[in-house]
């Protein structure tokens, strides 16, 4: 079979039970597609020896049974994995091994996934184009005359399933960063509700809104896929106790009846036609399939992205501490421990890392802290709040999932603030710990994806993936990517 | 309040009061750590007792150790303390090598455990000294500077450990009374068994924040704090020392800068750590991998209950039931081993002699060998036994004391001691009658003399009968005898 690595992740792992191919087959054709996919830099790290050794004692297994059995994934570098360099793109992690593994991707190998490598991301998670990543640029395999950036900071997750470089895969969203990568190249990524997954083991950014999630081909992967990886952890004191469901099972596209809402301030200033126009179709097609479409408000949503931009660089600045060259990692020279400090710090993080640290400690200092992050956490609750009432008379909400197409390489780099626009309709779902699932549903003039975004009730994934379902099912998304960076 | 004592401290210009308050921060009895299930014990191997969470590994989450919440849930009861259902764990941010994550887990502006107090005995009679709050937090982990030549190591084994910040209200004001007080948490906390109270091994540190004023002023001078403590004897030298500094500061016409100190017990001087400016910046903010603590009132009501008997209440039996003196009461409550070793005597024998025969030969042994009573030479039941033999009038008090003295040495069962060294005291009237109308016979002169009013004379005679009697003979019948005899 030459189109091993162009399967879905459902339809690889019933091909492997049913016995057309074997786990090896397919493990070797990964891998040698990303032997030959270097240009697209989402690799950073690999263990493939390991990876075909697993396949091959899972083709002498005779229990066949489990979700996940033989799907060669990569995880972001954001998971910690077992004796396998973890660095979340960091200089600063430079050569770190851990001695355990992440909740979630335990969880993938516990049904029989096989582990493939690490993918690329923005440092620490801090950025939204994969820029900010101490291994370089990851590149976007929709080509237009730049080279694009994928999104972030999951960009080497999102790059790695459209190449076909990875069946699907685990991201991590704090502000947007499973969606808007997944918008960006036309995959579905989703940001379960906060508590859904287990945090444990994978490198905090801010902890009160990161939360792991699937990247993947379609709707039905992400469903097979939430369902492993979530579920209570006494590990995570944050983690719900809430079990996890049949999500593939029970995906149903009739949303006759449903009730969508559409707010009116996520029609943003700079916002191009055609987002509009993909919003417009989305909202047809929903009406199509029956579904009921209300207008509704969520009025403080202007104010998600300077309250994100005070709490997510306020508790990074804190889970960032612990990065102090004493332990594990890099670590500088330095003729008394202030200087090793200063010298690891300065050395090992990026500029990105170092601005949210600075603005962290900046808003976190006596004197600061109630104008800026108390009354952010009060902003927060508010925001919440406004989803509260919304969901009252609506089932769900449908925006878009970015303001724009993928941009290129070093467009939006000199102006952080630009940058930071990017995750305006992501932002509020992660401050209110809600879920929200980003679906390909079109193309923009350069013929770059573009997504609209799918917000749901907490702990109601269940009804964001059947709305999903049905909309991919009308849209018809089709991938263009050609294999112009495969390297014979 | 009830003060009857004032402690003045005279500068050149005047007289002066000395105010303090106390940060104790009392590490808690847990087999494991506050936030991981790493072992706590003392005097490990460095780094065996370290988990991913104390070493702050990346991906890390702290669990909350419920055992611990209930020993500083059961503390805060025995500091007579609101305990707030709803609390919340803060960050405490500061770099250094031995605190892994790059800040403390503590509690800031919602301890679990509010306003209490706390009652010390002193020589002029009880004092109450109020308690601010109780919160919990974890300690940091050790630097070891004396190691290597060129390196300092870290070792993460006390990273985590649990500890109670018990903070008191400025209501101590002398260097006694910050002593009582120290020994009352101490003992309060044992009695509980949510500390073990041991300054040596550092489970018991205390924050001693000293100011001084004019005698009789209302206003509050600068404070200083002299941070980490861990001898009484030294935080009392300490106060003195800094307090007089302050006055000699005010004397001069110089300000007292609101500073952290350090004491150096082998100068016997503070010495200036870092001013008010260079004051940390902690950064707090609620640490956002834990939820806030809710605790429901039946959860409280059940610590409540299993709650044991504490040293004030303890006190009150003892001068209802055994009608002690309110300070021999309270020299034996004020520490739990020493307190159940009395009430082993008390109830065994008589309660009044157990009372002297604990605090005054007993204790005199103790602190001669200098041992806790759990390590006593002699067992309750063998003093017991020993109160026994002098009320049945078997042994004289005196004798008594010779056979302690037996006993310290060998743990022996006085009834033995009695027997085999024939100290039996020696009550037959007829006997002694014998023995002193003998005597009077070979003193004829002196029983004159006696007679014609030189009365001194009658211990010579009680005298002769011990020396016959070797000892043995019951005092109270030989004075009865020589009275009835010498008419």
């Amino acid at each position: 079979m030459s189109d091993i690595t162009k399967l879905s992740l459902v339809d690889t792992v019933n091909n492997i039970k049913n016995k057309s191919i074997s786990c090896e087959e397919v493990t070797s054709a990964y891998i040698k597609r990303i032997n030959k996919s270097k240009k697209l830099n989402c690799y950073i790290e690999s263990d493939f020896e390991q990876a075909i050794n697993k396949a091959k004692s899972l083709d002498n297994k005779s229990d066949k049974n489990k979700k996940l059995f033989g799907a060669p994934i990569a995880v972001k570098d954001l998971f910690c994995t077992k004796n396998l360099q973890t660095t979340a793109s960091s200089k600063i992690l430079k050569g770190f091994k851990p001695q355990y593994e992440s909740t979630v991707t335990s969880k993938l190998w516990d049904q029989d996934a096989i582990l493939l490598g690490k993918l690329n991301c923005d440092e620490f998670a801090m950025g939204s184009s994969n820029e900010t990543s101490f291994y370089g640029n990851v590149i976007n395999p929709y080509r237009n005359k730049n080279d694009l950036v994928p999104g972030g900071s999951s960009g080497g997750c999102s790059s790695a399933v459209a190449a076909n470089l990875t069946v699907s895969t685990v991201g991590t969203d704090t502000g947007g960063s499973i969606r808007q990568p997944a918008s960006f190249t036309g995959i579905v990524g989703l940001k379960p509700t906060y508590g859904r997954c287990s945090r444990w083991g994978i490198v905090a950014f801010a902890s009160s809104l990161d939360q792991a999630g699937p990247m993947t081909k379609n709707v039905k992967d992400a469903s097979l896929m939430l369902e492993v990886i979530s579920g209570y952890d006494q590990k995570d004191s944050t983690s719900s106790k809430k079990n996890s469901e049949n999500f593939l099972n029970n995906l149903s596209k009739n949303i006759k009846g449903t009730k969508i809402g559409i707010p009116k301030e996520y029609v943003v200033e700079g916002m191009s036609k055609e987002i509009q126009k993909l919003w417009d179709k989305g909202i047809e097609i929903c009406k199509s399939l029956g579904c009921e479409i209300i207008n509704v408000s969520l009025p403080h949503t202007k104010y998600a992205l300077p309250t994100y931009y005070i709490i997510a660089p306020a508790e990074a600045s804190s889970n960032l501490a612990r990065y102090d060259g004493v332990r594990y990692g890099f670590r500088s020279k330095g003729n008394d421990l202030i200087e090793m400090y200063e010298n690891t710090r300065g050395e090992g993080f990026g500029r990105e890392v170092k601005r949210r640290i600075l603005i962290g400690t900046y808003v976190l200092s006596s004197g600061y802290y109630d104008a800026y992050y108390l009354k952010a956490q009060k902003v927060r609750s508010m925001i919440k709040k406004d989803f509260d009432d919304v969901y009252k008379e609506v089932d769900a909400i449908l925006t878009p999932t970015a303001p724009s197409s993928a941009f290129a390489i070093g467009e939006k780099t000199s102006d952080p603030i630009s940058m930071y626009l990017n995750d305006v309709f992501t932002v509020p779902t992660n401050l209110a710990g809600l879920p929200g699932i980003s679906i390909p549903a079109g193309y923009d003039q350069n013929n770059l994806p573009l997504g609209l975004q799918v917000i749901g009730r907490h702990f109601d994934e269940q009804k964001i993936l059947d709305i999903s379902y049905a909309l991919e099912d009308e849209i018809k998304f089709k991938a263009s990517i050609e294999d112009w960076w495969i390297n014979e | 309040m009830n003060n009857k004592f004032n402690y003045y401290l005279k500068g050149k210009k005047g007289e002066y009061e000395v105010v303090i308050g106390l940060e104790v921060h009392a590490q808690i009895l847990s087999e494991a750590k506050l936030f991981s299930p790493s072992a706590t014990k003392f005097g490990q191997e460095p780094n065996s007792q370290v988990s991913l969470v104390d070493a702050a590994m990346p991906g890390m989450l702290p669990v909350i150790n419920k055992f611990c919440v209930e020993q500083a849930i059961k503390t805060g009861l025995g500091l007579n303390a609101k305990i707030n259902n709803f609390s919340i764990f803060d960050r405490k941010n500061y770099f250094y090598a031995d605190l892994p994550q790059g800040y403390q887990i503590s509690q800031y502006k919602n301890p679990i455990v509010g306003e209490g107090k706390v009652i010390l005995d002193m020589p002029y009679g009880t004092k109450e000294i109020g308690i601010e709050r109780l919160h919990l937090e974890q300690d940091a982990g050790k630097s070891l500077h004396d190691q290597d030549p060129n390196n300092s190591f870290v070792d993460l084994n006390r990273s985590g450990i649990a500890l109670m910040e018990i903070v008191s209200k400025p209501d101590l004001s002398s260097p006694e009374e910050v002593s009582v007080y120290i020994k009352k948490l101490r003992s309060i906390m044992r009695y509980l068994n949510t500390c073990d109270g041991n300054m040596e091994e550092g489970s018991l540190r205390a924050d001693v924040n000293v100011s001084v004023r004019k005698k009789g002023s209302k206003d509050f001078g600068t404070r200083c704090e002299i941070k980490n403590m861990n001898s009484i004897k030294f935080i009392q030298q300490a106060i003195d020392f800094e307090a007089y500094r302050q006055i000699e500061l005010i004397e001069d016409g110089k300000a007292v800068n609101q500073e952290t100190r350090l004491f150096d017990n082998k100068k016997q001087e503070t010495r200036s750590m870092r001013s008010k400016e260079d004051a940390h910046d902690y950064r707090y903010f609620p640490d956002p991998d834990l939820l806030p603590l809710k605790l429901d009132s039946d959860f409280i009501e059940n610590i409540k209950k299993k709650l044991p008997e504490l040293p004030d209440q303890k006190k009150q039996r003892l001068i209802n039931e055994f009608k002690l003196s309110s300070y021999e009461a309270g020299v034996i409550i004020s520490d739990k081993e020493t307190s159940a070793y009395y009430e082993n005597v008390a109830k065994n024998s008589d309660y009044k002699l157990a009372s002297n025969w604990l605090t005054v030969e007993l204790f005199a042994v103790l602190n001669k060998q200098n041992k806790n009573i759990s390590d006593s030479p002699v067992s309750s039941i063998n003093l017991a036994k020993l109160i026994n033999l002098i009320k049945n009038n078997t042994i004289s008090g005196k004798i008594a004391k010779t056979v302690f003295e037996e006993m310290v040495k060998t743990d022996g069962d006085p009834e033995k001691i009695v027997i085999d060294r024939g100290l039996k005291q020696q009550s037959d009237p007829k006997e002694l009658e014998k023995i002193i109308s003998k005597i009077l016979e070979n003193n004829g002169d002196k029983v004159k003399q006696y007679k014609s009013g030189k009365e001194k004379l009658f211990g010579f005679f009680v005298g002769q009968a011990m020396k016959e009697t070797e000892g043995k003979g019951n005092p109270n019948l030989i004075n009865d005898i020589l009275k009835k005899m010498l008419k």
